[in-house]
């Protein structure tokens, strides 16, 4: 593992050629340690204004989300009369709403099924740019570049129209030249039909990351250990999970969880998508239910529990991300 | 003799089989290469359609976008729609909402820069009690969702009477790049050898003169694909700006853009795409600029810094 991080390294920094930007490569962490002194104040004089803005914005606000999930909060306290505390009523409200469990259960399935498509296309994109030659390589990678570059609203949008009912040109396609019967086909008002249309929003934002990421890592993978495994007679697909998968698997791992939390918390695409056409009721995710709990029923308790079981969620997740990191990396 | 003969003959069958052998590698090969070549197409054209697909409309007539023909070239080409959409005032207007964005992205990103910047350079060339903590601190932070914050961020922003104006959002999303922007400097400050500022150091400078002459230099291309990165995140972001800015004199573009997706009254595509590219376009030049940088960084942050 150590072995595969330290050989990375020099893809993982700046690619340029600025080499005054990458990391001396074997640097024993203990010269750094001899340099870097304790300074006294200095160092937390440089942290005053980034802790100050990430208390105020975003642990205060975190705090009161807290208390609020605790309490009676409706239209009334947004107007001015004081909140009551109510105990766990709000929690018990919601994991005894079967509606809450609907949208659970419908944001982890999600989120999974776009993770593991993503992984799994992004890593045949990640094969197929290590196999290609230089020019193909860039056409595809600016290819790529464009899908990862579009904002997430447009892309949704531009999607939405793809998949329009009337004049998408998806359905075109389908009934002119396939002679399938798709003429007026709504793909959005099912809600199955629905988040497939996500899934591949969310997911062709998502392969160019992932595919930039492990080709990265694959560049690295030495070709004298790969020729020694051809010549052992170990056939492609032996080659890539014993010898490249082992070599790239901290960036793998990373990259995917870095998916499960993206995809976990996913807003944009979902509430655009359902403004585009989609039944709101039997589409919501974590993130989308909370903004209409909150803000549409004015329900600032319950959309605060359900809000501190997503952040719990989240930072369940992140402490593998965490460890993962910290594990690679000196800190 | 016999034996030469056979060994020759043998030679010959094996130079034959080696040549057919070839001869099957190179079909393989080739086989190969088609197939790579294939899956190369297949690829670059899911990736660019939807994009292609989006300039195509936005440059046709509506009237033609819902044609029963599919047009894959605007032939009527047509800046109507842009005219519309950046003039038109049947919905929120264009002109304040793209000044909103930048000077939010701006302020952003100023603040934000400066601030991770200081920050960074505590966690790599200081060692101070809790510093793994704070680092460890700052990872968690970056994960958690700004939908679950929306609430008690509006009461905070309302509390501060900012909500619609552009010091509120900029506020917010300053703390919502700094973890980000933190972590990669961070990793481009590590990736500049202290022992360069030791010898600096050595030759007289003072530790602070030792780092502006030196490492900052070469931290300059770092900071700005970093602040690259966080204009696009600010100028991207929707939820904090439905929520927090939603009149129109104080909408950012893709609260903007938004308003163009009316279910009732029927969506005009062609405006709509025109609106979409327009909001496209910085973001696509400017990540074409600094990717080759970031593909770096994020991992960087991401992996090892």
């Amino acid at each position: 593992m150590s072995i595969a991080s330290s050989r990375l390294t020099p893809a993982v920094l700046p690619v340029d050629g600025d080499g005054a930007l990458m990391p001396p490569v074997e640097e024993p962490p203990s010269r750094r340690r001899r340099f870097a002194r304790a300074g006294g104040f200095t160092p937390y004089a440089l942290l005053t204004p980034a802790l100050i803005a990430l208390l105020v914005i975003t642990g205060w606000p975190l705090l009161q989300l807290g208390i609020m999930s605790f309490q009676e909060y409706g239209r009334a306290q947004v107007f001015g009369a004081a909140p009551e505390f109510v105990g766990i009523d709000n929690y018990v409200a919601i994991l005894t709403d079967p509606e809450f469990w609907g949208v659970l259960g419908r944001s982890v399935v999600f989120a999974a099924v776009c993770v593991v498509t993503t992984m799994v296309l992004g890593t045949l994109v990640a094969l197929l740019l290590n196999q290609l030659g230089t020019v193909l390589r860039t056409i595809v990678s600016v290819g790529l570049l464009l899908a990862w570059a579009m904002p997430p609203l447009s892309a949704t949008i531009v999607w939405g129209w793809i998949f329009d009912t009337q004049y998408g040109v998806l359905n075109h396609i389908l009934t002119d030249w396939f002679g399938l019967d798709f003429e007026g086909h709504s793909w959005l008002i099912e809600p199955l039909s629905f988040f497939f249309v996500a899934a591949i929003i969310i997911v062709w934002g998502a392969v160019p990351f992932v595919a930039f990421m492990l080709y990265a890592g694959l560049t690295q993978v030495p070709e004298d250990v790969l020729e020694a495994a051809q010549l052992d007679g170990a056939g492609g697909v032996q080659r890539f999970f014993l010898v490249v998968v082992p070599f790239i698997k901290p960036i793998l791992v990373i990259v995917t969880i870095l998916q499960v939390i993206w995809d976990l918390r996913v807003f944009t695409q979902i509430y655009a998508l359902q403004s585009i056409g989609g039944l709101a009721e039997q589409t919501n995710t974590l993130g989308v239910y909370i903004y209409r709990v909150s803000l549409g029923s004015a329900d600032f308790g319950i959309g605060g529990a359900v809000s501190v079981i997503l952040v719990l969620l989240l930072v369940a997740v992140s402490i593998f991300y965490v460890r993962q990191t910290v594990k690679e990396d000196a800190l | 003799m016999t034996t030469a003969m056979a060994s020759a003959q043998a030679g010959s069958a094996a130079l034959a089989h080696r040549a057919a052998r070839d001869r099957h590698a190179r079909l393989r090969r080739r086989a190969g290469s088609a197939l790579t070549g294939l899956a190369a197409l297949i690829v670059f054209v899911a990736s660019v359609f939807p994009v292609y697909w989006m300039v195509n409309t936005s440059f046709q007539p509506n009237s033609q976008v819902r044609g029963s023909e599919l047009h894959f070239w605007p032939d009527n080409g047509t800046l109507d729609n842009y005219a519309n959409v950046i003039l038109g005032d049947t919905r929120a207007p264009f002109a304040p909402a793209l000044v909103n964005s930048l000077t939010i992205s701006l302020i952003t990103v100023a603040v934000a820069l400066v601030f991770a910047f200081l920050a960074a350079l505590a966690v790599t060339r200081f060692r101070f009690r809790s510093r793994a903590g704070l680092i460890i601190a700052i990872l968690i932070v970056q994960m958690i969702p700004a939908e679950a914050m929306i609430i008690s961020i509006f009461r905070l922003v309302d509390g501060w009477h900012l909500l619609n104006s552009v010091l509120g959002l900029s506020a917010v999303y300053i703390a919502t790049v700094l973890p980000f922007t933190i972590w990669t400097l961070r990793g481009f400050v590590n990736g500049v050898p202290a022992e360069l500022e030791e010898a600096a150091m050595i030759d007289g400078l003072s530790r602070a003169g030792a780092f502006w002459r030196i490492t900052f230099p070469l931290l300059a291309p770092g900071l700005v694909a970093t602040g690259i990165f966080g204009f696009i995140q600010a100028w991207n972001e929707f939820v904090f700006a439905l929520v927090l800015n939603p009149r129109p004199e104080a909408m950012t573009l893709p609260v903007w853009l938004r308003t163009f997706l009316d279910p009732n009254g029927g969506i005009n595509w062609a405006e709509l795409m025109a609106a979409s590219t327009l909001v496209a376009i910085p973001v696509v030049i400017f990540f074409l600029l600094v990717q080759k940088r970031m593909t770096g960084g994020l991992v960087a942050g991401a992996v090892k810094g």
